[in-house]
């Protein structure tokens, strides 16, 4: 089996669609003949051509409005935004468009499309180019969120959205772009929208988490472990919609819940989570359902990117407080 | 040669100031890439090495008591045109809490509210409309300035761009829209995703002047933008330049700018902004190469000076996660 890191990894999952379906494009700022500021989209114009792997201008709005055109005559449209934070400007139409046109055409039309975006710190840069604001597209009924923590997810993940009717917000942690590599399998395999997986089973505590804070969590749980604690690690892989059912019956298995993620806490993922325990497994819970977020800041110092971010020993931390609680 | 007048008719010391400006900027940049390298500058940082004649020339245009300069992320030749102090920008670059942002803004958000430089701005072309705000309140107040905005050729795509340039007609605001060309946007030659390649012409749809002029001759840049200046000024008319340049660098710090020749560059590099100037005077007698190596000489100590100065400044405390996040 090939060993891919996370760019090849959607590099090859965008080579498979485009190999089999020619309703698929993909395209975006820099991501055609330059293969995209991270180099994910490497190579596929050189393979597919302009028709099918092109340039845009610099016009998020008008990249992510074309694309809902294309999806009404039945295309596949991959649109890549450079950087999350500079997707604002198609928020006009992700909300007003993307979202709703399924609903609004009574199912005639559907918003068969993926906008992919690396998202999150870990390459010390500022504000627009380090935040992690899931919980923004989370909030917007219509539209899926998908975050990989792994290369194996995000190609199967990818697969699944690129082939999903609905629209599906495609985050894509930067940091672990070439943070690690693992097996991937060269051939087409999907992975469920909607089902998170159990990382590990444990019977002292829930931790859930997705995206580049997986990492961390991971080596937290091994931290805990020598601790002699039993920790049930859950990463969400799909945001919206969140699979309440696996969430839920891990809580009610181990009484206790640590939410672990990135961006703002307030109003976030996070608080969705506690939500969900209070609602699912409110007799069930032997600790105030937690949550581990970023600061409710604009993101970080360039120097203080560290401090932001959680640590192994930040959320090993909690999970004590929550198993002695 | 582009027309314009004589360097004869121009006062030596003035001479003097848009080069010691070109030159302070290029070895200041010089040396933050180094920095950068070394890893004493994280995140993202966008090189103006190459392009100095255009924040050099279009400033030495303004009042900065009464005008005002905003531009995009690549800034930092637009706040040492502004008058901003390489130490603080040095100690901004290096995250510490002396940087003119304390710290927090990095590469692409140096400003400075009272040298009214309104900053560098990280959104392509999200800062037009800014810019013609800025422009209304010189209306609205009755003031006598102008705001020169700046952005790159793919800003020009964004719709904030469009929708601007006709709300300044529309309320005659005192604005030059000015396009710095460097050919790229990011690694996208701009022919390649733009309906025009003269970009003058799309001032024309908003009903105000516009005019492509050559970037990398400073009394050139100077005297097309002064035109346009007066026109503020007096007139109340908006307008647009389309300023050809180019970078010497990749776009970023983290591009090594595959996508053009090697002979385009070599081609810019002979048209030198700063070397042009340089002959042009010794040629005309309005400068020795011993005056020129030791305004080198100055503009290399306080490059170096920065780098001390941002070394030995304190980082910023942890406090300042949360400060300034709400009034």
């Amino acid at each position: 089996m090939a060993v891919m890191n996370m760019v090849q990894s959607i590099n090859s999952a965008l080579d498979i669609k485009l190999g089999e379906d020619n309703k698929v494009l993909s395209f975006g700022e820099d991501a055609g003949v330059e293969g995209g500021v991270f180099r994910v989209t490497e190579g596929l114009y050189q393979k597919y051509g302009e028709k099918r792997v092109f340039d845009t201008p610099l016009a998020e709005s008008g990249i992510i409005g074309t694309a809902v055109g294309m999806c009404v005559s039945g295309l596949r449209p991959v649109a890549e935004i450079q950087f999350s934070g500079f997707v604002y400007p198609a928020f006009d139409q992700i909300i007003s468009h993307v979202s709703r046109m399924h609903n609004r055409s009574r199912g005639k039309y559907r918003m068969s499309m993926v906008i992919r975006m690396p998202y999150g710190g870990g390459i010390k840069a500022i504000e627009h180019h380090s935040e992690s604001m899931e919980a923004l597209f989370a909030h917007i009924p219509g539209l899926k969120v998908v975050i990989p923590s792994t290369p194996y997810d995000a190609k199967g993940l990818l697969i699944s959205a690129i082939e999903d009717d609905d629209p599906v917000v495609f985050m894509e942690p930067k940091r672990m772009y070439r943070a690690i590599k693992q097996e991937v399998p060269e051939d087409k395999y999907t992975i469920p929208i909607g089902k998170a997986k159990v990382v590990s089973q444990g019977t002292d505590i829930t931790v859930v988490s997705f995206g580049a804070q997986m990492n961390e969590s991971i080596k937290a749980v091994e931290i805990a472990k020598k601790a002699g604690m039993s920790v049930e690690l859950i990463d969400l892989r799909t945001i919206s919609p969140l699979d309440r059912e696996t969430v839920a019956a891990s809580i009610r298995k181990t009484g206790r819940l640590l939410s672990v993620t990135e961006g703002p806490g307030t109003f976030g993922v996070g608080a969705e989570m506690i939500a969900l325990a209070n609602e699912e497994a409110f007799l069930y819970l032997e600790a105030p359902p937690t949550r581990l977020a970023g600061f409710d800041t604009i993101v970080p110092l360039p120097k203080g990117e560290h401090l932001y971010y959680h640590t192994p020993e930040r959320i090993f931390y909690e999970i004590k407080k929550l198993v002695e609680y | 040669m582009t027309k314009r007048k004589n360097i004869k008719e121009y006062d030596r010391d003035f001479l003097l100031k848009l080069l010691k400006e070109m030159l302070l900027i290029r070895r200041f940049e010089e040396l933050t890439g180094k920095m950068y390298r070394k890893r004493k500058i994280g995140g993202f940082c966008h090189l103006y090495i190459g392009q100095e004649a255009t924040c050099v020339g279009t400033i030495a245009t303004l009042d900065l008591k009464t005008d005002y300069v905003m531009t995009a992320y690549r800034d930092h030749g637009h706040a040492i045109s502004c008058g901003m102090h390489p130490n603080v920008l040095m100690a901004e670059l290096f995250g510490k809490a002396t940087g003119c942002a304390g710290g927090k803004g990095g590469s692409m958000h140096f400003f400075d509210k009272e040298k009214h430089f309104l900053g560098g701005h990280g959104i392509v072309g999200a800062h037009l409309p800014l810019a013609a705000g800025y422009a209304f309140k010189i209306n609205y107040r009755k003031d006598t300035g102008v705001v020169l905005v700046y952005f790159g050729d793919g800003a020009i795509h964004q719709g904030a761009f469009h929708e601007t340039l006709n709300m300044a007609k529309i309320w005659d605001l005192p604005i030059i829209f000015i396009c710095e060309n460097n050919l790229y946007g990011m690694g996208t030659a701009h022919a390649r995703v733009s309906s025009v390649t003269d970009f003058s012409v799309m001032a024309n749809s908003y009903n105000m002047p516009g005019k492509q002029i050559n970037g990398m001759d400073v009394l050139n840049v100077y005297e097309e933008t002064m035109e346009y200046v007066k026109l503020a000024k007096e007139e109340k008319r908006p307008s647009f330049m389309e300023i050809r340049t180019y970078r010497y660098q990749g776009h970023s710090m983290s591009d090594p700018a595959k996508y053009r020749e090697k002979e385009e560059l070599e081609e810019y590099k002979n048209i030198d902004s700063i070397e042009m100037l340089k002959q042009e005077m010794i040629k005309n007698k309005l400068l020795t190469e011993d005056e020129y190596a030791a305004m080198d000489k100055e503009c290399k100590d306080v490059s170096q000076k920065s780098v001390e100065f941002a070394e030995n400044s304190d980082e910023p405390p942890l406090s300042a996660l949360y400060e300034d996040v709400l009034v």
